[in-house]
């Protein structure tokens, strides 16, 4: 275990705080117990039935991205990078989610596929399904570790609770519910934590907000943090204006990186192609519910800058002004952005809200965890195990894989977290295996579902190639002030990027267009093994187009995802 | 018949609600100005809100049982 340099002081919980804790984890297995009776076939485990509505399915959906990256990581953004943070979310989520619903989803849910790769098997062929479906376990397992670190590192630093005790505990309490309940009982959590980072957090920002005098109050508290790190007074508060240039914004991309980058390739990569998210979707009990859980998710997803984005904002404000006695704990030489949410929990809550506020955060790291267990079952026992180990099983058989995998899926993410534990930013690994896995495949995904022609060597081939592109870029390229090594520049430094977050949008750039490229080139050049009629409900021009007559306008997803998304417009214009 | 997430999600908030209430009453007000918060007692405040949420909650799980 590194040694942990920050000089937070340690939080002391009463007992009303353990209290608290302790219902909240009895609730938690009490939900997968009371489930347990349901799971009576593989279709009610992995899948949940197909029988949920939207509105849980889009809270969990949001909830399983709810993790440790977005709790702590947006609000050490949010100090770091200021309102430019809000990127991840109003370019890079809510666009893609939105396309997910009206193009996507009718692929996903009505060619009965079950899985992610399992849909790549009936669009190309077998190698395709086969080389997403490990690379993706190895992802699942790797970000589930990583939660399963960074509570257990947190739970070490502000509790002083035992490191290898947090991970087995942790662990064991993941394992029993999803071992009892399956997909369902993750997405319900899932849905129990959203609320409780909800009303957990927001009194933090609005007791916050009162402290530094409000927004306008904020906007000029935070003008001097901008002007020491050498930018223009209001660079904390824009999210557009200075991405003329990469040196003129704390985030050091500029508007090209960032729009291409992020908000298209990483974000439709992530949301349009994780079976992480398609899978809270895909256990929504008719294609209308599948469709709008995106929508739907994607309103609160649009306002989390206020729960998320804004502590980070506020707290390195209150750090800098000279009458202030909150301050962010240090880590060598620069501020320990990560703990800014344990640090204004401590300074804000006393006992009792304490309790809640730490639930919350255990929780999403748990439901981060969760998420990714669940995908990893579904993905091996259908995709890994029935597709090359054992083809004609009972349902009986392949439910007791799925439990035995959910058991191993924990087994390998206490192997991740020590993985974790070797490396001293786990973000930037996590960024950066999106860039590796996620990037090429959404070229994939476009080509194949928009393209008839595309084949089944050429989506191979594109995306081996994608990834391949995706190490030489990042072989070649290094960001600033980092050492060559695993952040890059491995085979040579041809590049230097202003930030890791540049190269990470760069990185995902090459793979996508290397990928794309590459597709179309080999499918011209190779024969179409399917034909038009295997390829009906899998491909655009070939599947008839869902009527919605009988559904209110306002409930059809176009309509629905027009409106959210010129939301996300204003917003943008709003802190432009 | 399924679970409805609805009903474990009200009864927790519920009871998170209730103990938030009774502990912003006993607890010693010094503990709310030691804190940032202005000597608001956020215990309470939050105890309300924490209950409200979960009677709507119950409600609904209670109002869509009888329609099924």
């Amino acid at each position: 275990m590194p040694t942990i340099l920050a000089s937070i002081t340690t939080l002391e919980l009463k007992f009303v705080d353990y209290l608290i804790i302790g219902i909240y984890f009895a609730f938690v297995l009490g939900i997968g117990w009371v489930l347990r009776r349901q799971m009576t076939g593989t279709k009610d485990y992995l899948e949940s039935g197909r029988s949920l509505p939207a509105w849980i399915c889009a809270l969990g959906f949001i909830g399983a991205n709810l993790g440790a990256q977005e709790v702590m990581g947006m609000a050490a953004s949010g100090a770091k990078y200021g309102i430019m943070t809000s990127h991840f979310y109003w370019i890079g989520a809510i666009p893609a989610m939105i396309f997910v619903a009206i193009f996507m989803m009718p692929f996903y849910y009505g060619s009965k596929a079950r899985s992610v790769p399992e849909y790549l098997k009936l669009r190309f062929d077998e190698k395709t399904r086969g080389f997403n479906a490990l690379t993706f376990a190895g992802m699942t397992v790797m970000s589930s570790g990583i939660s399963m670190y960074a509570l257990a590192k947190l739970l070490n630093l502000i509790l002083g609770w035992n490191f290898h005790g947090c991970i087995i505990v942790s662990g064991l309490i993941v394992l029993a519910y999803i071992l009892m309940g399956g997909l369902t009982s993750a997405i319900y959590n899932e849905v129990l934590q959203f609320f409780l980072i909800v009303f957990g957090f927001l009194p933090l920002v609005l007791l916050g907000l009162k402290n530094v005098g409000g927004w306008e109050g904020l906007k000029t508290k935070l003008m001097p943090v901008a002007e020491n790190a050498g930018f223009a007074s209001d660079a904390w508060t824009h999210s557009w204006s200075f991405t003329g240039s990469p040196a003129t914004n704390p985030m050091g991309v500029e508007w090209f990186g960032l729009a291409m980058g992020l908000g298209f390739v990483l974000s439709f990569g992530y949301w349009c192609t994780d079976f992480l998210v398609i899978q809270r979707a895909m256990a929504a009990k008719d294609m209308g519910a599948a469709r709008r859980t995106p929508i739907l998710a994607a309103i609160p997803k649009m306002l989390f800058p206020a729960l998320v984005i804004a502590p980070g904002m506020i707290a390195i404000a209150m750090h800098s002004m000279a009458d202030s006695s909150f301050h962010l704990p240090a880590k060598g030489d620069s501020l320990d952005y990560d703990l800014v949410v344990p640090t204004m929990l401590s300074y804000y809550f006393p006992t009792g809200m304490l309790g809640i506020g730490l639930t919350a955060l255990m929780a999403s790291f748990m439901s981060g965890m969760a998420g990714n267990v669940t995908a990893f079952n579904t993905v091996f026992t259908y995709d890994i195990y029935q597709s090359y180990i054992k083809k004609d099983g009972s349902d009986r058989h392949y439910l007791n894989v799925g439990r035995w995998t959910t058991v191993f899926g924990i087994l390998f993410s206490m192997g991740a977290a020590y993985f974790a534990a070797a490396f001293n930013n786990i973000m930037d690994v996590l960024q950066l295996v999106f860039a590796f896995v996620n990037a090429p495949l959404f070229a994939t995904f476009l080509l194949g579902m928009f393209w008839r022609r595309t084949t089944g060597h050429a989506a191979f081939s594109g995306l081996v190639l994608g990834t391949v592109a995706a190490a030489i870029h990042h072989g070649l390229s290094l960001p600033e002030k980092a050492v060559a090594g695993i952040k890059g520049g491995w085979l040579s430094i041809q590049h230097v990027y202003p930030s890791e977050m540049a190269q990470n949008f760069w990185t995902a750039i090459w793979a996508w267009s290397t990928c794309f490229v590459i597709t179309i080139l080999v499918s011209l050049a190779t024969k179409r093994t399917k034909t038009d009629d295997e390829l009906r409900g899998l491909v655009y021009s070939l599947t008839e187009k869902i009527k919605e007559h009988d559904t209110a306008w306002w409930k059809r997803p176009a309509v629905f995802g027009t409106v959210v998304l010129l939301c996300a417009v204003v917003l943008n214009i709003l802190f432009f | 018949m399924q679970l409805d997430v609805r009903l474990p999600m009200g009864l927790l908030f519920l009871i998170l609600g209730v103990i938030l209430l009774i502990y912003g009453f006993v607890s010693d007000p010094a503990i709310y100005s030691a804190h940032h918060n202005y000597g608001l007692n956020i215990n309470i405040a939050s105890g309300v809100v924490f209950g409200v949420f979960g009677l709507a909650m119950l409600f609904l799980a209670k109002r869509g049982k009888n329609k099924s």
